[in-house]
């Protein structure tokens, strides 16, 4: 007796595989998409490639002076000429080894944390949050070990953007856990207090938080108590971020299905307990996407320190174009300094959309 | 031994009610001890306290106002200004932003590939831009590159756009204008009872009436009748160049259009965002089964997708606009005399008076805000989703 052999599979119809087809269903379905394909089309090469054209190709690259730039294109001299300001602002030359270590550490923190085969990621992670700060801060300010004392009004460039939303992200975050759990909380008085905390710094403009910060916080300080600008400006960045970062994580808790509260409650744990082994770990898992997305919110609000005065890589940008040797080459600059935010943002982006579908998993509802 | 008699500190009621005490003395404290430093440091600096300030004469002016100002007007004046220039800017861009944002989000999911594309690397490159870099761009290199106000990029004479802003003509209203401002309300009216009665027409009979229709014309021709009717009492003022500005006409200075384009621009790459998923989140069984029922896509998109669409649309738009709203706020990084620009900036630099300032300005946008998301909790209660 014969078994049955199933015939092979057929190929798929002609008219449906292929880059023709492709074409004709994507690009020319019709008359009027045909007619809107070949105009932007056209429009996007043209613009495409002045663009290429500008920054690339007709662009002058090396030189020290503005007589280097002689061709139609882009003037890349003068972002070169400033490449020390725009990563550390105005740190003295001979310590600049110092924030490029804090770089090297910060990119292989950020590379193990990222990766996701990297053994004991926990205990990384704990060092990055409670050791590195610390270290960071040493290495960077000084006055131990013999280090010089590096005053705060030098940091500039990326150097300043970078401390403030990774300080604005490892400390809020803490303050927001612990908002969210007050806000959610059974006792009136505490939950009231969260509430009106969170809803009073989510209706207000950072710009004034800042204000506040750099105008009414000395005010507030008992006479004598003077505190660093960055560090002013930091105190309103995390207050401002924790209140974000508080609805973010209540987001997660809620969407915690009630059965685990309540296996936790039947299994006799305590508040606490019931929270750290159960609740918050399902819960700050499905909103690592969320408090991503918070911390692209707060890099690209860290350019607004400039407006009190202090120089991040916007700020850097904005003094080089009143630079009377160097008028005249704003576009550069903010082409420069758009990109530098750019590639920030967007890689965190793209590396939260791969969490979400990664841990698209388990509770996600 | 009952569970009374046990130590007071294990008592649930016990513990919650010290938890909470204890967090009132404490922001009690905290609050106690600020007041305390603010008022001793206050009068250390010679400081003046209270609201009085706001009956002084301000002594600076203001580049733009839309209600009568000059130097010898109070603080209190300023206050009112820099609201009316927020409120302002901040319609502005949330129109534009809209428009721009629906387009772009319906572009996004075009089925032409390139279309969406093309969305997408709009959305993407604005979204991930800081917003004070982008209005920096508009203003410092894009409109601080334009012409001199003698070589004006001008439309047909009437329109001209220089480095002084963008000028255009102005109606100018004579007598016997109200007629035509009758009109337009009188079309106004209307169109509401024939909205009306066409909707009664359509649950008593089905029919349709082409109410959209019927408006346009109603609205074109209604007061354009008593326009003529009326002798044209209309004329237009076009701007003119004199010395070394236009004169005449509506003028647009460059602070208000960077802004505005800044904001909106950044505002609709959210808002297109915001717009593709909630068409996205449209259950595909709606779509299928306005198809079986015969209605074509048009009408399939506008009777079945876009209702639907906008339930989920709606709350997450309003707070972009609020967004918006406060984002406008950076208004003061280029100069335009917004509420935070002209009252916690130079009024404040001015009086000193950081706490009663600072706490105006954070208390008019926590209102604003508060109040959106009231309104918005009103209407989410209304459109929420009643399943079974």
């Amino acid at each position: 007796m014969s078994t049955h052999q199933f015939q092979p599979n057929l190929p798929p119809p002609a008219n449906t595989v292929g880059v023709i087809t492709w074409l004709k269903k994507h690009l020319f379905n019709g008359p009027v998409n045909s007619l809107l394909t070949i105009i932007i089309a056209y429009l996007a090469f043209n613009g495409l490639w002045s663009a290429v054209n500008w920054a690339l190709i007709n662009a002058d690259w090396i030189g020290t002076t503005r007589d280097a730039c002689t061709s139609e294109g882009a003037c890349w001299v003068m972002i070169n000429v400033r490449w020390d300001q725009f990563m550390y602002g105005f740190y003295p030359t001979e310590e600049l080894w110092r924030p490029q270590l804090f770089y090297g550490l910060l990119a292989i923190f950020v590379a193990l944390l990222a990766y996701e085969h990297t053994p004991k990621k926990v205990a990384i992670w704990l060092v990055f949050v409670n050791i590195f700060p610390f270290f960071a801060t040493f290495l960077l300010y000084g006055g131990v070990l013999g280090l010089p004392v590096v005053d705060t009004h030098l940091w500039g460039g990326l150097l300043i953007t970078l401390v403030i939303a990774i300080v604005g992200i490892v400390v809020s975050l803490p303050i927001g856990v612990a908002l969210a759990l007050g806000r959610r909380s059974e006792m009136p008085i505490i939950r009231s207090m969260c509430t009106v905390y969170i809803e009073i710094w989510r209706g207000v403009p950072l710009i004034t938080v800042l204000f506040m910060a750099s105008v009414m916080l000395p005010l507030f300080l008992s006479e004598g108590m003077e505190l660093d600008k960055l560090f002013r400006a930091l105190i309103g960045v995390v207050l401002f971020s924790a209140a974000y970062m508080a609805e973010v994580v209540r987001g997660g808790l809620q969407a915690i299905p009630k059965g685990q509260y309540e296996a936790a409650d039947a299994l006799g744990l305590g508040y606490w307990k019931k929270m750290r082994l159960i609740i918050l770990p399902q819960a700050l898992k499905i909103t690592i996407p969320s408090i991503v997305n918070t911390f692209i919110g707060l890099f690209k609000d860290t350019s607004l320190v400039l407006i009190i005065g202090m120089f991040d890589v916007l700020g850097v940008g904005q003094a080089a174009n009143t630079d009377p040797e160097w008028l005249g080459f704003s576009t550069e600059s903010y082409v420069f300094v758009a990109l530098v935010f750019w590639v920030f943002c967007f890689s965190m982006s793209r590396y939260s959309i791969y969490l979400e579908n990664k841990l698209h998993t388990g509770h996600k509802r | 031994m009952s569970y009374k008699n046990q130590n007071l500190f294990y008592n649930p009621t016990f513990r919650s009610i010290l938890f909470q005490v204890l967090a009132v003395a404490l922001l009690a404290f905290f609050f106690y001890s600020i007041i305390d430093n603010a008022l001793s440091n206050l009068e250390s600096r010679g400081i003046a306290t209270g609201l009085s300030f706001l009956n002084q004469e301000a002594g600076f002016g203001i580049g733009l106002s839309l209600v009568e100002y000059d130097e010898t007007h109070t603080y209190g004046r300023t206050f009112v200004v820099g609201l009316l220039n927020t409120a302002l800017v901040s319609i502005l861009g949330i129109l534009f932003a809209t428009v721009l944002g629906f387009t772009v989000g319906i572009a996004r999911l075009s089925s032409n590939w390139l279309v969406s594309r093309c969305a997408a690397v709009y959305i993407e490159t604005f979204r991930n831009i800081p917003l004070l870099l982008q209005i920096f761009f508009w203003y410092f290199a894009v409109l601080q590159a334009l012409p001199s106000p003698r070589q004006s990029l001008s439309l047909g004479e009437s329109v001209f756009l220089n480095v002084r802003g963008l000028f255009f003509p102005s109606p100018v209203f004579e007598e016997g204008s109200n007629l035509i401002g009758m009109a337009i309300v009188l079309a106004i009216v209307f169109i509401i009872f024939l909205a009306k009665w066409a909707s009664n027409k359509q649950t008593l009979t089905g029919q349709q009436t082409p109410v959209f229709r019927y408006s346009i014309i109603l609205l074109i021709t209604l007061p354009s009748f008593s326009f003529f009717l009326s002798g044209m009492p209309i004329s237009i003022e076009y701007p003119e160049l004199k010395g070394f500005n236009f004169r005449g006409g509506i003028s647009i200075i460059p602070e208000l259009a960077a802004l505005v384009v800044a904001l909106s621009v950044y505002t609709a790459s959210f808002i297109a965002e915001i717009v593709r998923s909630g068409i996205n989140a449209v259950n595909h069984g709606q779509t299928e089964a306005a198809m079986a029922l015969g209605l074509p896509k048009n009408k399939t998109l506008k009777l079945v997708v876009i209702p639907q669409a906008m339930r989920i649309i709606i709350p997450p738009l309003t707070s972009q606009y609020l967004n918006l709203t406060k984002n406008s706020s950076l208004a003061m990084a280029i100069g335009y005399p917004d509420l935070v620009s002209v009252f916690a900036g130079t009024t404040l630099n001015q009086t000193g008076q950081a706490i009663e300032i600072i706490t105006m300005t954070m208390a008019v946008y926590l209102t604003l805000s508060l109040l959106t998301s009231f309104l918005m909790n009103i209407y989410n209660d209304k459109v929420a989703l009643v399943e079974r």
